[in-house]
């Protein structure tokens, strides 16, 4: 099939960036749109123009290193996917994407689709763990979790921290990140002994990172490739005041 | 100049407490003098973040480097089964000895008998922790912990949450780490590429890393170093591993002095998703779980047209049913991928190519019904609907083998430390417990074991034995280190090519798994050698590697970590070429049985095969003998 793509292009944060356009011919419906831009990147190479800088790694929806926006929807039209797993059989023959990288005050350009998300980590480290120490620990059956327990802070649990979230708010908010981990670690037995110190660490840190904050647009849910629900922002909203 | 085999440091005695007694013995240090001792973790994965953390927590200072963006992204995030570990609770009366018998078995006798038994005993206590970590693990209805059997084991010791696992323990291990970070005890270096190790007088001291953003070259120093970069099967360049999985910081090392256990010992996975197009990246696992109730067949005639339900059953050959009628589908990986590749290559195969096999859910989905299949499979059927466009509730899926794990890796001693004194290689990177084949759910086990029980152990009695002054990032090794690794950087830009990095990677690939992938023999082995050399040649005049040395340029990083594998590749072939016997996951064509199954040749290689570099010349080969006394080594059947 065709394909067009019209990608951001940026060096560096400090240099301004502009859209460049490519038309592909003859590629196939089964590639990936990565796997387009791998095919893109060797054309680039061989004729010596600067390929496209993109993250990835697993390629297989995992690591949450993927992320950039396809027509304006962080990881493209499909729901619950990343866009590594967006394959160019979800689109028509002929159709032109526009490739922009997240943008938000926390995620600081790097270059071309590329941006920085330590902020993410950094909320982690102000609170998103329970204290423990090797060698510490009881036995794993000493502390029973119900079974419906186990399964609803596993649903939390499976952010991957891509960030689509934050790219998707119009308030560049980490509420569904956020509270993603404060309902992983606050439903669990093991969780609730720094419960309320976690959240007021983590809202703190949100804040001085520069992320927004929530205006329950929802748009967060709609594009979490882990499908985590928003619901969890209201339950964050009440921890608070725990 | 031949440096030899050192010694194995393995404990005498009963087996059965030899870790005990070892750890018990070995020297301590205050935690005043820890906080004065630098320590360099390379690699995030449950291997480098539980060493990390655990490191930290004892008062050592901690330098962690990374090449991904954030520790959560090492490649152990991927795992899906499962973590195995022996618990007395477990009903089915599965122990210690148990795990320790079928890891044992499961290498094929080509594992230290001492290494099994320890990770056994260790592996209920990592449940534990991770248990208090917050790790969401699957629960029975009664709250305790629930477990699954896996990878052809009679016994239901496999820990789980959900398809994710490794992700669960992953996000464990790094939370624990980010609290060492926020505590100030580590140092966290992301977009570090390590791409050379600074010795000392013979010792690890530091390692030179590329940062990933700037491009400049950095030196690390410490006390000790710590390897734990992960698994090398992107040598196949199609593989499951993720893209930017490599083996730069071990193959610098082994051209350091390090020894390179068993480089050809490496599994393939059979039930990925087949390749279709040139420009695919990446195979995907699908969980093997799937052949607890998929049926595995061809279409009994070779160039067969019909889709897959328009053949009538008498007409499909239930290859995996016919052969081995007590395991069936369930065969180990080895076994099942090895006659999935014969009958492709007889020309039975179907899909693009002829290059997959049909794993078929439709007779459990007729049985059960549709609900009860997607409650245990969703996950899985959906990736699969995903990335090949069909719908494996109505049609079979295809899958193939594809590589998936490297038992092979850094030669190490019980200590966990390398050939290079005061440099340790923990997780996939060593060679250590799983022999010739890993058992399912036993990589994360192992991981995890290396990381939060025994290097912290081990490394603190290296650290209490060698007094040593700091080495300034001056010093002339760290100077020389560097100059080297500049060299070949440059080199690398002022290449006058103009083909990609990639396409001499796909060559590569494709070499790699015809030659020493499933099956092997002799004069394969040979061409292959040859046809490497010939294309790193070719990389060397005929490559383009774009932009500069600074700057983000992540083809001059892709072409320095296939410029290694090339080296590695070499290694692999020859190693696959001496070791003249099938066993585990190595399987030559001239020693099998006329059945076709695997000849192991105890009296001549029964010994862990370690490779020295040298700067001139071939590398040489050591042997590290293997003693059994627990249990005597048996043949596989899985008849
Ligand atoms: C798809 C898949 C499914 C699996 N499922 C299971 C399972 O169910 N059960 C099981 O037991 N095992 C499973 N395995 C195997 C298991 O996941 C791995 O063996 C294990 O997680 C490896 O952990 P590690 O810490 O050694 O390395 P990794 O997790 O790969 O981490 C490597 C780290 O090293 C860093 N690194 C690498 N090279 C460099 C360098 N040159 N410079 C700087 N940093 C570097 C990386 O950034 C990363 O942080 C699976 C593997 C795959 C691929
Ligand atoms: S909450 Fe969803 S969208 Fe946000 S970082 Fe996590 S996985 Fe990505
Ligand atoms: S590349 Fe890992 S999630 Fe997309």
């Amino acid at each position: 099939m065709k394909i067009t793509l019209r990608i951001w292009r940026q060096r560096s944060a400090d240099q301004p960036g502009k859209y460049q356009t490519h038309r592909l011919e003859n590629v196939s419906r089964d590639l990936s749109l990565l796997e387009v831009l791998d095919q893109l990147n060797e054309q680039l190479i061989s004729s010596g123009e600067r390929p496209v800088s993109f993250e990835h790694d697993c390629r297989e929806g995992i690591c949450g290193s993927c992320g950039f926006l396809v027509n304006g929807q962080a990881h493209g039209p499909r729901a619950a996917t990343s866009v590594c797993q967006l394959y160019l059989r979800e689109f028509n023959d002929g159709a032109e994407l526009t490739l922009d990288p997240w943008r938000a005050k926390a995620f600081p350009p790097i270059q071309d689709l590329m941006v920085e998300r330590s902020a993410f980590d950094r909320l982690i480290a102000a609170g998103g763990y329970c204290s423990t120490g090797t060698g510490q620990a009881p036995d794993g059956n000493a502390l029973p979790v119900g079974r419906e327990q186990a399964t609803s802070a596993f649903s939390t649990a499976t952010c991957i921290g891509c960030g689509a979230c934050v790219a998707s708010c119009r308030n560049a908010s980490a509420s569904l990140f956020v509270a993603a981990k404060l309902a992983h670690l606050g439903q669990l037995p093991q969780g609730q002994p720094e419960r309320a110190r976690r959240a007021d660490a983590i809202q703190s840190q949100m804040e001085a990172e520069g992320f927004g904050s929530c205006s329950s647009n929802l748009e967060c849910e709609a594009v979490c490739p882990q499908e985590i629900s928003a619901d969890w922002i209201s339950w964050m909203h009440r921890e608070k005041r725990h | 100049m031949t440096h030899g085999l050192p010694d194995p440091r393995i404990p005498t005695g009963p087996l059965a407490d030899a870790w005990q007694r070892t750890r018990e013995g070995l020297p301590l240090i205050s935690p005043l003098r820890k906080g004065q001792m630098d320590v360099l973790v390379v690699g995030t994965g449950l291997a480098g973040a539980s060493a990390a953390a655990t490191l930290a927590q004892q008062g050592y200072r901690v330098t962690v480097l990374s090449f991904h963006d954030s520790p959560r992204r090492a490649h152990s995030v991927a795992a899906q089964g499962g973590i195995n570990a022996a618990r007395s609770v477990a009903v089915d009366g599965d122990s210690v000895s148990r795990l320790f018998a079928d890891t044992l078995k499961g290498g094929d006798f080509r594992a230290r008998e001492a290494g099994c038994q320890r990770l056994a005993e260790i592996s209920s206590g990592i449940i534990d922790q991770c248990v208090a970590q917050g790790v969401p693990f699957a629960r029975e209805y009664g709250g305790s912990l629930a477990t699954r059997s896996f990878g052809g084991a009679l016994v239901s010791r496999t820990f789980y949450a959900r398809g994710q696992t490794g992700q669960q323990l992953l996000y464990g291990a790094y939370q624990t780490l980010m609290r060492q970070v926020e505590l100030g005890r580590v140092q966290l270096l992301t977009r570090r590429d390590v791409l050379e190790l600074i010795t000392v007088d013979g010792i690890a001291r530091g390692v030179v890393a590329r940062h990933l953003l700037s491009g400049e070259l950095e030196v690390h120093t410490a006390r000790t170093v710590l390897l734990c970069t992960g698994g090398y099967s992107n040598v196949y360049f199609l593989s499951t591993n993720a893209l930017k999985s490599n083996t730069s910081a071990i193959w610098r090392a082994h051209r350091k002095g390090a020894l390179f256990a068993n480089p050809c010992f490496t599994q393939i996975h059979p039930t990925c998703i087949p390749s279709g197009d040139v420009f695919q990246s990446k195979l995907t696992l699908m969980s093997e779980s799937l052949r607890n109730d998929g049926r595995v067949w061809l279409p009994k005639t070779p160039g067969e047209t019909r889709q897959p339900d328009s053949i009538p059953k008498e007409e499909r050959d239930y290859f995996l049913e016919r052969l081995y009628p007590t395991y069936g589908n369930m065969t180990p990986r080895d076994v099942a991928s090895r006659r999935a590749r014969e009958l492709c290559n007889a020309g039975r195969g179907v899909g693009p190519g002829g290059r997959s096999v049909y794993l078929d859910l439709t007779d459990a989905i007729k049985a059960e019904g549709k609900d009860a299949i997607a409650a245990r499979y969703g996950n899985l059927m959906t990736m699969y609907e995903r990335i090949s466009g069909d719908d494996p509730y109505h049609k079979p899926m295809r899958i193939y083998p594809a590589p998936h794990y490297t038992m092979g890796g850094l030669w190490v001693d019980y200590h966990l430390m390398s050939s290079i004194p005061g440099l340790f290689v923990l997780g996939e990177a060593n060679y250590s417990e799983h022999g010739a084949n890993r058992l399912g759910a036993s990589a994360l086990m192992q991981g995890l074991a290396d990381g939060y029980f025994i290097a912290p152990s081990t490394v603190t009695a290296w650290l209490a034995g060698t007094p040593a002054e700091d080495v300034a990032t001056d010093h002339p090794a760290c100077r020389e280190a560097l100059e080297s690794t500049y060299r070949r950087i440059s080199q690398l830009l002022n290449s006058e090519g103009t083909t990609p990095v990639n396409s001499f990677h796909r060559e590569l690939g494709s070499v790699m798994i015809d030659r020493c992938g499933i099956s092997r023999h002799a004069d394969g082995l040979r061409q292959g050698l040859e046809q490497v050399k010939a294309l790193e040649q070719r990389f060397e005049v005929e490559v383009r590697v774009p932009g500069e040395a600074s700057g983000p340029n992540a083809e001059l990083e892709k072409a320095l970590r296939v410029k290694d594998f090339f080296g590695l590749a070499q290694l692999m072939l020859r190693d696959a070429l001496a070791r003249e016997e099938s066993c585990g996951a190595h399987f030559r064509e001239e020693h099998q049985s006329d059945e076709g199954e695997a000849r192991r040749d105890d009296v001549n290689f029964a010994h862990i095969t370690a490779w020295e570099h040298m700067a001139d010349g071939e590398p040489i080969r050591h042997s590290e003998p293997l003693q059994f006394t627990a249990l005597q080594p048996s043949t596989r059947s899985y008849k």
